[in-house]
């Protein structure tokens, strides 16, 4: 499939930018890695009048660290996120999950704001920005806006982000060193998206839970924080095997899953509570983490 | 050793279909119906017509004017009933995608935008699509002028299978249900046509399997003659049987280019491809198996169901697969009394035809099924089983029930080499440990028959024209090299290469000596092309035969350059040598120098001849049969029912190997894709015949890093029927492996009592088959 005709500009300035999405708006889509935007112009499912290639716009893309948070820039690439000294000390979370987005060539080109702006429901980066609580950082000719992470993802593909807004940075508080965290998904095939995949992160106090941190990505229409199952870990050991199995017997009242596509909820909430027991497991015993991509012989 | 061809293509020198390009060529883009079943009327072309860049819009008004439409008729099948087809349709459509006007334009983009200002008037129809409502209920028609959807049915049968049931000791039986799906080859089809109204010819550049089969229809179509359509096949991107049939889209290119005056060219892109492209294995099968006391196979029985789409695929019919099912069930056991049933029906869906293996796995998964559950009412291992009822070597030759001819096959010799390269007995101690440690694993077998290098009767006397014989000519040119034409295509599976070192062992020189050119009408042969796994079976042998020639040709030369006699000498690595001492004597080089700049220098009236040529077909054994053996080892994930393959083991005996290097290729190629057919691919439609794996997100194909390494054994039995002695080799990894992985995973699953009747395996049937699912849970 060919794309349907589009303007095309490649500003030179952020100012430039926010000048021709005030003007276009809607009309206007950004392209970035554009390893979602490019298929979805080819197949013909959008049909924007004008493209804005913000790739040559500079500082969109910094990583950087100022010793209470680790700021990433909206157009950094995959690959240089999952490599980056400071997501791998502070933000092993995010490292992890990068290791089942798509595959490496993709992971050159696609971006984290991009795959946020998205919000594909089966995407990792969104729950772990919810998971990570981060703060999204978004500016339009009006000016900045920083939205929490919770609050930026409303429903399948539609985020809190105006139509005149783009996506310039996502902060990352950096947390104390009592926290941990996993992510882990289960997929049809090694990079495919996400049957579910599950952001955990537990702040463990002398092998007690304090605060616990479950977001499910693939499972439901946006990623959220679930409160229910995060209240059944706190007070124990996080891998409390009775806490996991009151967890696994909860899934089902508080997850709302996707519906129409060939998995049914029923099989989509199944796989919920093994991964959920999984993660927590693997959280606890690193070491005797398997998962069937090791598999030896 | 490698493919000379290998550097070019790995250094993008390659030459595919959209790399090539003629001057003044146009685009074409198709408009496809968004309907299973629909009639319709194209009301306006006037946008499109006006919208810039666009040459023309065509309707089957236009493209009638200038070329034929075609029906699927088989002599022998009289009772065949498949409707007529058109490049474009007419007032009706009966499937999503079939193509009912067409675009022409200075670019696809221009052409694809196009297609968005044509006015249709659609009105929709009621729809089949699944293979039990299309074979019971005629209520609901793919077409309307057709009294139901069975397109044929067909029965054969040898012995008594109901009385050897009636009197068995054990009766086993197995439903299994095959989704469709579809070969996906990484170039998709594509057609560059351009016709020459001077001349009144027709060039035609095309990703094709065989460009002389192509060549005729065109012809016959257009009604031109056969030597004024050229047909030229450059580097073709993988076929798998995709790229042998006759497809409207491409007839309407060809029709287009003549009404034009002007190349026309098209590619299909990968939503087309995977909504256009023949589907195939569209299955219900079910079948049963009646044992003796003593453990032996005294008769099977089938009943299959197949789904065509909406019409039987030109010119070979898409009854083929399910023949060939028929043929091949049973496979490598000695029974006498066989049963079959077929229905093959219509539905609203794209045309089923050939594609790799065609037929086999089927026939393969439902008997290794029915051997598994045999050997487990008789409470003894599925090994000893087999062991009981393969044909031993002493029964051959041995015509089957289902009226194959068994010869030169190796079950037993198969079996014993898996068993060794597995290290059976402790891989089975292993997979207790790991069973112990809650591991789900299983390890499944599958022996197979796979028959290959079709013989002429299976098309020829359905009235079908199929080449089924194949020539190579050779010319020796003055340097030494030979120049070769061979009427044998090149799709990807090295037959270029197969034949390159057949022919210098055969004349006595280096392969690199040699050229090898085929795929071009003007230049190549007539001949059968890529289908089947012919290449090495039955080109090769006449490959060999005209090499032979060819070095005869040279020694006769030679003979009278030396003043000796021709027996007494022989042409070894280039040089032409005493055959007793091995003395050089002349370099090849130098007899054909002679002959073509001084024969003077010869005896009067010497005529030295130095091009040879060899046709050469299959009198016997319409259907050449090769056997082996595949073992699967699987890991079920407890959490989502995955299918993880963690080991694959094929042993094949196909005859003679020409080159191992490209045969385990192939093997291993067609094993990840019966590996894909098993766990991964599947051509979905809803109730009502919306088609849903456009994409390759949607359509599952397998991806090196969830696969298994893939261990090769051969065993070697020359067909005695040839010089060469080589078979097919090409298909036999794909005709097993479903079967392989699907005992594997059954065998998983024994212990919970659960087992899976499907292809492709369901996450969500296997967590229902081990109870981690309730069974109501549909999906």
């Amino acid at each position: 499939m060919k794309p349907p005709r589009f303007e095309y500009a490649c500003p030179q300035s952020l100012t430039e930018a926010l000048d021709l999405l005030d003007e276009h708006k809607s009309n206007a889509a950004v392209l970035a890695g554009g390893q979602s935007l490019v298929p979805i112009l080819n197949l013909r499912m959008a049909k924007p009048a004008i493209v804005i290639d913000i790739n040559r716009i500079p500082d969109l893309d910094t990583i950087s660290s100022n010793g209470r948070q680790i700021s990433i820039g909206a157009r950094a690439r995959h690959n240089d996120v999952l490599r980056s000294p400071h997501v791998r000390l502070h933000l092993p979370l995010l490292a992890q999950a990068l290791e089942h987005v798509a595959h490496e060539a993709i992971r050159n080109r696609g971006t984290l704001g991009g795959s946020l702006a998205l919000a594909d429901p089966a995407a990792e980066l969104p729950a772990c920005t919810v998971c990570l609580d981060a703060e999204i950082v978004v500016r339009s000719n009006r000016g900045e806006r920083k939205i929490t992470a919770s609050d930026f993802f409303k429903r399948i593909y539609s985020t809190a982000l105006e139509e005149d807004e783009i996506i310039t940075r996502i902060d990352f508080p950096i947390e104390d060193s009592f926290w941990r965290f996993r992510f882990d998904e289960i997929a049809r095939r090694q990079g495919d998206f996400a049957i579910a995949g599950l952001a955990f992160a537990a702040r463990c106090d002398e092998a007690k839970v304090t605060e616990c941190r479950i977001v499910f990505a693939g499972v439901e229409e946006s990623p959220r924080r679930i409160p229910e199952l995060e209240e059944i870990f706190i007070g124990a050991n996080v891998a409390d095997e009775e806490n996991i199995q009151r967890a696994k017997a909860a899934v089902a009242d508080v997850i709302e899953p996707l519906t129409g596509g060939e998995l049914s909820p029923a099989y989509r909430l199944h796989v919920v509570r093994e991964l959920l027991a999984r993660v927590v497991r693997d959280l606890a015993h690193p070491d005797m983490a398997r998962s069937l991509s090791h598999e030896c012989l | 050793m490698p493919r000379a061809a290998t550097k070019r293509l790995v250094a993008g020198r390659g030459r595919y279909l959209d790399d090539i390009s003629m001057k003044g060529e146009y685009y074409a883009a198709f408009l496809r119906s968004p309907y299973p079943h629909a009639s319709f009327a194209v009301t306006d072309i006037a946008a499109a017509t006006a919208h810039s860049g666009v040459v023309r819009v065509l309707t089957a008004d236009d493209i009638d004017e200038v070329c034929s439409s075609w029906k699927c008729v088989l002599r022998n099948a009289p009772d065949m009933v498949s409707p007529e087809q058109r490049a474009l349709a007419r007032d009706r459509t009966a499937f999503q995608g079939e193509p009912v006007a067409m675009v022409i334009a200075r670019s696809r983009a221009i052409a694809e935008d196009a297609l968005e200002l044509i006015s249709v008037d659609w009105s929709e129809l009621p729809a089949v699509t699944s293979l039990e409502t299309a074979a019971s209920d005629p209520g609901v028609r793919t077409h309307l002028h057709l009294e139901n959807n069975l397109c044929w049915t067909f029965q054969q049968g040898a012995g008594d299978p109901e009385s050897a049931f009636a009197k068995a000791g054990h009766v086993v039986r197995k439903r299994l249900d095959f989704a469709r799906k579809t070969g996906v080859p990484l170039e998709t089809r594509g057609i560059l046509a351009s016709y020459d109204a001077a001349a009144n010819a027709m060039l035609v550049h095309i990703s094709h399997q065989m460009p002389y089969q192509f060549q005729l229809h065109v012809s016959e179509l257009l009604g031109m003659s056969l030597p004024d359509v050229r047909v030229v096949c450059s580097d073709v991107g993988g076929g798998f049987g995709i790229k042998m049939h006759v497809y409207p889209e491409e007839i309407a290119v060809c029709a287009a280019s003549k009404l034009l005056g002007r190349p026309v060219k098209f590619v299909a892109d990968r939503i087309e491809s995977m909504l256009s492209d023949v589907h195939a294995r569209e299955h219900i099968i079910e079948g049963r198996m009646a044992i003796d006391e003593m453990g032996i196979i005294t008769a099977i029985e089938v009943d299959d169901i197949q789904g065509l789409g909406a019409y039987s695929v030109y010119p070979r019919s898409s009854t083929a697969e399910a023949m060939s099912t028929l043929r091949a069930v049973g496979g490598p056991y000695r029974f006498d009394h066989y049963s079959a049933r077929l229905r093959s029906v219509l539905q609203n869906k794209v045309m089923t035809g050939q594609y790799r293996s065609v037929g086999h796995p089927i026939a393969t998964a439902i008997t290794e099924c029915l051997v598994e559950e045999a050997a487990r009412v008789r409470g003894e291992s599925s090994i000893a089983f087999r062991r009981r009822n393969f044909l031993d070597r002493t029964m051959m030759p041995w015509i089957s029930p289902a009226g194959a001819r068994m010869i030169d096959l190796s079950h037993h010799a198969c079996l014993d080499r898996l068993l060794a390269l597995i290290g059976h007995d402790e891989m089975r101690d292993r997979i207790e440990t790991w069973r112990s440690q809650g591991r789900i694993v299983g390890l499944g077998l599958a022996s197979f028959v796979e028959f290959t290098a079709t013989g002429a009767e299976a098309y020829g006397r359905a009235g079908v024209p199929v080449a089924s014989v194949d020539t190579v000519v050779l010319t020796l040119d003055p340097t030494g090299h030979v120049r070769a034409q061979a009427s044998a295509s090149e799709i990807g599976q090295g037959i270029q290469q197969g034949l390159a070192q057949i022919i210098a062992d055969a004349v006595g020189i280096s392969t690199d000596r040699v050229r090898v050119g085929l795929g071009d009408t003007a230049s190549a042969p007539y001949g059968g092309g890529a289908w089947s796994s012919r290449g090495a079976a039955i080109a090769g042998e006449a490959a060999w035969r005209a090499g032979r020639k060819l070095q005869q040709q040279i020694l006769a030369v030679a003979a009278k350059m030396l003043q000796a006699d021709p027996e007494a000498l022989d042409v070894r690595a280039g040089r032409v040598v005493n055959r007793d001492s091995g003395i050089d004597r002349l370099s090849v080089g130098d007899v054909a120098h002679t002959a073509v700049f001084r024969p003077f220098d010869l005896p009067p009236e010497t005529q030295p001849q130095l091009t040879a040529s060899h046709t050469w077909g299959r009198d016997s054994d319409p259907f050449l049969p090769t056997n082996g053996i595949q073992a699967s080892l699987v890991e079920v994930d407890k959490a989502s029912g995955l299918v993880r393959p963690l080991r694959h083991w094929v042993v094949e005996d196909c005859g003679r190997i020409i080159n191992p290097l490209l045969v385990d290729e192939q093997i291993r190629g067609g094993v990840v894709q019966g590996i894909g057919e098993a766990l991964y691919e599947a051509c979905r439609y809803t109730e009502d015949g919306q088609f849903g794996s456009g994409t390759l997100a949607d359509y599952l194909l397998p991806m090196a890093a969830d696969l298994p390494d893939i261990t090769i054994s051969h065993v070697e039995t020359p067909y005695s029927g040839t010089l060469l002695g080589a078979k097919g080799a090409g298909e036999a990894g794909t005709c097993a492996a479903p079967a392989a992985v699907l005992n594997a995973v059954n065998d998983a699953l024994a212990p919970f009592g659960g087992c899976i009747n499907a292809l492709p395996i369901s996450p969500a049937a296997v967590l229902r088959a081990i109870g981690s699912l309730p069974p109501d849970d549909t999906q």
